[in-house]
């Protein structure tokens, strides 16, 4: 049993829980707060999800619904991830997400391109942006979460300005996909009927969990995963042994980027959203996907079900009783939730700690009981 | 009676995974002496030491103080007992003046204001009482190794600590400095504090210890009255069998130029002059070029400028014919020039990755070690740092897959050392590279070290150990203040003459 509590895979699984638990408890107390007399109903609504709904098609078909927004979190996951492995932070998946989804619509309903191009201009168009970061880190010393910051808003306001080309007339959303350019929704192969008739259900969850996939194989196996972590974990001795650190960086900075632009099309090329091009603020996709990176535990499995869990938490908020309070409670009971996320490291510290005293706890009582048996002889 | 120990550490036994750290030993310590800790690297001296300052907690057995049990939690509760830890790798804030970091965690304050007059009397007073020389105002940063540690020792000090623990103190001193600090820890166990002292070298343990106490793998050994033993006795001891401490070696037969260096400037970080001033010498294959002098006179930038980890300002630098002036430092490795740094933690190792990376990290990129495709070959990696692990003799917990940081400091350079001589370099620059070894691993990397320079490798050394400078060197070029200020014959020179051109005292312009 101790044994297993020492483990460093089982520790960080447990601190992950640990948090979940927390954050729950947390936004339970918030909930009592503004109103008691709904606090538990509208907590369990929200673990609930879509098991709030009687019939089992239902249950079904949200539950895909679920599925299809958390491919999009668990590439920008994957995408913070990568980056902070070569020790940096990459704040700015919300902007390399915001390309994609620019790059991704313009390129299927102004020049109707079919699906995988536009999937491919998406991660372009994110690698490129992280580029811009890369550069400015490896060869003007620019700190990458600044320039990330400031590109944030310029791909937010660029994307409006670039999308505004393809919305309808009467209201500030894009066009529909599926009316203007079918061939750029990304194909379901018969998932959706597993779904319960869901269409949004593709392909693309599936391709999330295979990059997720390959994300660990390049992290853990190639020779390029072994200097990027080397150059994460001490730079100057990756320096002293000849790794090409400002490349690396760039490169770094590209495939982060190219991970939160595929997000970007993987939700928006199923048609399940489509662009509101009067948005002031950054989608919070990509700062959520610092949520999943870090309660994944820092590991692309890990994060696969982490990225899971925060939609499951969001959109069970949604269910919240809005009779009792505002429509707002869901986002800030999730983002309760989501920021207790980012403390995995300190629950492993005081799990250990724990453990610790415990153990000497123990082991002071068998000394006791010794010199007492002494005693009495 | 009165008890005679101050502390006493009996039946202590701390496991790592893998390894018994601790197995079953005791220690007492007398009040007022100077107690030596002594065994090969990975024997268990700092993670018993670390048991005693509370960072570890051991499994089995108790500590006394003055007789009476005690529970030591954290660092906190040691300083409570009036125990003081002077670290292997200094604890210091850099951005922090000398003061500042002294009383860190104690200040004096009434009403919540800082009284740092009272605070820098105090320190001035313990400063000359105990000839612990330091500028108060100094930036940690700015000062040298000594006086760092100068801080470290006013530190326990201040805080009137009783039991001072000095954890390897002179690994990273000049041997003035050395000196100095042997005085120092004379003075102050003449004033009644009692001194734990781990050091691997035997002059010193002879020279200022009482007793010593001898670990093995974890197990204890002995403990011995200095006045009645011996440097012989005391490493059979330690490693079970006798130890040259001189190297034989025959006369160098030297070859070729293998490195060519024409007057190279280097800037300094420090300061706005240049560290390195128009420095010239070559290094021919099969021999040991030694580079002595002072900390600090700019052998450090040298090694940079050469191995290519600071460019140069002015100068040309040749390798085997070729121009790599420019070179990046993957480029100088795969030529055939390997490095053993001075900074194992900062450039040597990457302390997160387990030993079998770290064995393969000039080397991964190989067709041995990668495919075509870019995977790493794990099997091949792991039978290569297995063999490293053995010819060299690295202890660890887990073997290759043992974490680095977990290493003791002596395992960590003997990796080191491993893999930048198993790269079977053209030329080797070494600085400190027996740096916290044991006798017995020193032996074993001197001689690989005169092996390397017979099979006709081209050796450049970088120590301020004079020991090693003499023993090991063919030809020794004296470095004073950036600039060479001799160049010298080991054979002809004495220690005194060397120590004479190392001051500054005496120059001639180096035989070119
Ligand atoms: N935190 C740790 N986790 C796992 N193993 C450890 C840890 N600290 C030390 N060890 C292991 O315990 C053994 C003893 O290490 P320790 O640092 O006490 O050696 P040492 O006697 O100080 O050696 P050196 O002279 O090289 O400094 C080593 O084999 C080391 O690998
Ligand atoms: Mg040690």
């Amino acid at each position: 049993m101790k044994k297993i509590l020492k483990n460093q895979a089982v520790q960080s699984l447990l601190a992950s829980l640990l948090c979940v638990l927390a954050g729950l408890l947390i936004g339970y107390i918030v909930l009592l707060f503004i109103n008691p007399a709904g606090a538990w109903e509208a907590i369990v609504t929200v673990v609930k999800n879509f098991f709030y709904y009687p019939s089992k098609a239902a249950v079904v078909k949200y539950f895909g619904n679920t599925l299809v927004k958390t491919a999009p979190l668990l590439m920008c996951g994957l995408s913070v991830l990568f980056a902070y492995k070569v020790g940096l932070f990459n704040i700015g998946a919300a902007g390399q997400y915001v390309v994609g989804v620019a790059a991704s619509l313009y390129l299927a309903l102004a020049l109707h391109m079919p699906w995988y191009v536009c999937l491919i201009a998406a991660m372009l168009a994110g690698a490129l942006l992280g580029a811009i970061s890369g550069l400015l880190k490896s060869y003007c010393n620019v700190n990458e979460v600044i320039s990330c910051i400031m590109l944030n808003w310029i791909s937010l306001y660029g994307t409006n300005l670039l999308l505004n080309n393809v919305k309808e007339t009467a209201s500030p959303y894009t066009f529909n996909l599926v009316n203007v350019n079918a061939s750029a929704l990304i194909p379901s192969m018969g998932l959706s009927k597993l779904f319960a008739g869901n269409r949004y259900v593709t392909i693309a969850i599936p391709i999330a969990v295979i990059v997720a996939i390959l994300v660990w194989v390049i992290l853990e196996k190639t020779k390029f995963g072994y200097e990027l972590r080397a150059t994460g974990n001490n730079k100057n001795a990756a320096k002293y042994c000849g790794m090409n650190e400002k490349r690396n960086i760039i490169l770094t900075m590209m495939i982060s980027g190219a991970l939160a632009g595929l997000g970007a099309a993987l939700l928006y090329l199923t048609g399940f959203e489509q662009w509101q091009c009067s948005q002031s603020s950054v989608p919070g996709m990509g700062f959520n996907g610092i949520a999943a990176a870090f309660l994944g535990g820092l590991n692309p499995i890990g994060t696969i079900f982490s990225s899971y869990f925060i939609q499951h938490i969001t959109n069970g908020g949604a269910y919240v009783d809005k009779s009792m309070y505002c429509a707002q409670i869901s986002d800030l009971i999730s983002s309760i939730i989501i920021y207790l996320c980012g403390f995995v490291a300190f629950f492993k510290y005081f799990m250990n700690s724990a453990i610790d005293r415990r153990e000497a706890k123990k082991a002071e009582k068998l000394a006791r009981a010794e010199t007492e048996e002494g005693g009495q002889k | 009676m009165e008890n005679p120990y101050a502390i006493e550490m009996l039946h202590i036994t701390k496991k790592f995974p893998g390894i018994i750290a601790n197995d079953d030993i005791t220690l007492q310590l007398k009040k007022g002496e100077i107690h030596a800790l002594l065994g090969e690297n990975g024997a268990g001296k700092s993670t018993l030491m670390s048991v005693l300052f509370g960072l570890y907690q051991a499994e089995e057995g108790v500590i006394k103080k003055d007789g009476r049990e005690v529970q030591i939690k954290n660092p906190n509760d040691a300083n409570d007992l009036g125990i003081g830890m002077v670290h292997q790798h200094f604890k210091l804030v850099e951005c922090f003046t000398v003061l500042d970091n002294i009383i860190l965690g104690v200040e004096p304050n009434k009403h919540g204001f800082l009284q740092k007059q009272e605070a820098r009397e105090k320190v001035l007073a313990l400063s000359e009482r105990y000839g612990l020389h330091v500028d108060p105002d100094a930036l940690i940063e700015d000062i040298t190794v000594g006086m760092q540690q100068r801080t470290e020792i006013l530190k326990m000090l201040y805080r009137d600590n009783e039991i001072l623990i000095f954890d390897e103190p002179t690994a990273v001193l000049t041997p003035q400095e050395i000196d100095e600090l042997m005085q120092i820890m004379k003075n102050l166990s003449a004033e009644g504090k009692s001194i734990l002292f781990i050091s691997h070298k035997l002059n010193e343990i002879m020279e200022v210890s009482d007793r010593v106490t001898v670990l093995r793998k974890g197990k204890y050994i002995g403990t011995v009255e200095t006045a009645k033993t011996s440097k012989e006795e005391l490493s059979r001891m330690m490693v079970g069998r006798d130890v040259e401490f001189v190297v034989a070696k025959d006369e160098a037969k030297p070859g070729d130029v293998v490195l060519d260096v024409e007057g190279i400037t280097v800037a300094s970080k420090v300061h706005s002059n240049n560290a390195v001033k128009d420095v010239s010498f070559q290094v021919h294959a099969g021999e040991i070029l030694c580079i002595a002098g002072i900390d600090g006179n700019g052998q450090t930038e040298l090694v940079y400028g050469i191995t290519g980890l600071e460019p140069l300002k002015a100068g040309k630098l040749t390798l085997c014919g070729q121009d790599i002036t420019k070179a990046p430092i993957r480029r100088r490795s795969v030529m055939g020039m390997s490095h053993i740094p001075e900074d194992r933690h900062k450039h040597g190792l990457v302390l997160d990755y387990s030993l079998e990376y770290n064995m393969v990290l000039q080397r991964y990129f190989e067709p041995e070690f990668t495919n075509k495709a870019g995977f790493l070959k794990r099997p091949q990696i792991r039978k290569y740092a297995e063999k490293l692990i053995d010819q060299y003799d690295v202890r660890s917990g887990q073997g290759p897959i043992t974490v680095a940081r977990s290493m003791s400091g002596g395992n960590q350079q003997k990796a080191i050392v491993a893999r930048e001589l198993d790269k079977d370099p053209k030329l080797l620059v070494a600085v400190q590279p027996t740096r916290g070894l044991d006798v017995g691993a020193i032996e074993y990397i001197h001689k690989q070290l005169v092996a390397q320079r017979d099979a006709g490798g081209a050796v450049l050394l970088v120590s301020l150990e004079l020991d090693e400078v003499m023993s090991l060197s063919d030809r020794i070029l004296v470095m004073y203040e950036g600039e060479i200020v001799g160049e010298l014959d080991p054979k002809t020179t004495t220690v005194e003459e060397l120590g004479l051109y190392m001051a500054g005292a005496k120059r001639k312009e180096a035989a070119q």
